[in-house]
């Protein structure tokens, strides 16, 4: 439910003017839910950046999330986590 | 990989059934600066609070839809887990808040020069919403009203 929850405050915060990039951990929730820009990644419920004590791995999705801000093309864009 | 195969039973008979909200139409803001110039707002939905702020009700039916004021600087460590999921492995969260609510890791993205600032205060929720009526009419408005008075160029949100 966390994953429909974000997707619909995302709608809501881009609704009143500002851009958003919402991280997502369920690809068939995203796709229902529609977030205008989401970063699909492939980890467990619960690890969103993939691992505890693992800075360099959190920032590594972050940064990858905050880029899709810039991404081209239609939205929703919904795109998978290179890694 | 997050799939819907490790919730119990009882969940996923829930979510067969369960119909999902859309934005419909999706809106969609062009971003129109340089992340290294962007003051980014978080949204973090596992439901942490800081102290002496009151904890999500865990007894709400249908999901506590509420959301707290988190100050930019809070220390992670004070951070309570307020999530009532049990879908999710709450231990590494616990042991390392970054983890879903990034508070440590967006500030060194400002220091990196990746992003230029960070409102003052961010965002907490507790993603564990099925009842969304009062999420969609009431929180969501409010959270976007809240970072449009912060100032955000853009928000980053992280579910659980």
């Amino acid at each position: 439910m966390c994953n429909q929850t974000v997707g619909l405050v995302a709608g809501a915060v881009e609704s009143a003017g500002i851009p958003t990039v919402t991280i997502q951990l369920l690809k068939s929730i995203a796709e229902k839910v529609r977030p205008p820009r989401a970063l699909w990644v492939p980890f467990a419920h619960g690890y969103p950046l993939e691992a505890p004590l693992e800075p360099e791995k959190q920032k590594r999705v972050m940064r990858a999330a905050l880029e899709l801000a810039h991404a081209k093309g239609e939205a929703p864009l919904l795109v998978d986590y290179a890694g | 990989m997050a799939t819907t195969s490790e919730l119990s039973l009882s969940v996923r008979l829930f979510l067969k059934t369960y119909r999902f909200r859309t934005n419909d139409p999706v809106p969609f803001v062009a971003l129109d600066k340089p992340l290294s110039e962007c003051k980014v707002g978080l949204i973090s939905s596992a439901g942490f609070v800081p102290p002496g702020i009151e904890p999500f009700d865990e007894s709400v039916r249908g999901g506590d839809s509420s959301w707290r004021a988190v100050p930019a600087d809070t220390d992670p460590a004070e951070l309570a887990d307020c999530h009532r999921s049990e879908s999710f492995d709450h231990s590494a969260m616990e042991k390392d808040p970054d983890l879903a609510f990034p508070l440590t890791r967006i500030q060194e993205l400002v220091a990196e020069g990746f992003i230029g600032s960070t409102t003052k205060n961010f965002v907490s929720i507790m993603g564990s919403i099925t009842a969304t009526g009062p999420l969609i009419k009431k929180t969501a408005p409010e959270v976007g009203q809240f970072f449009k008075d912060e100032g955000a160029d853009l928000v980053l949100l992280v579910p659980v």
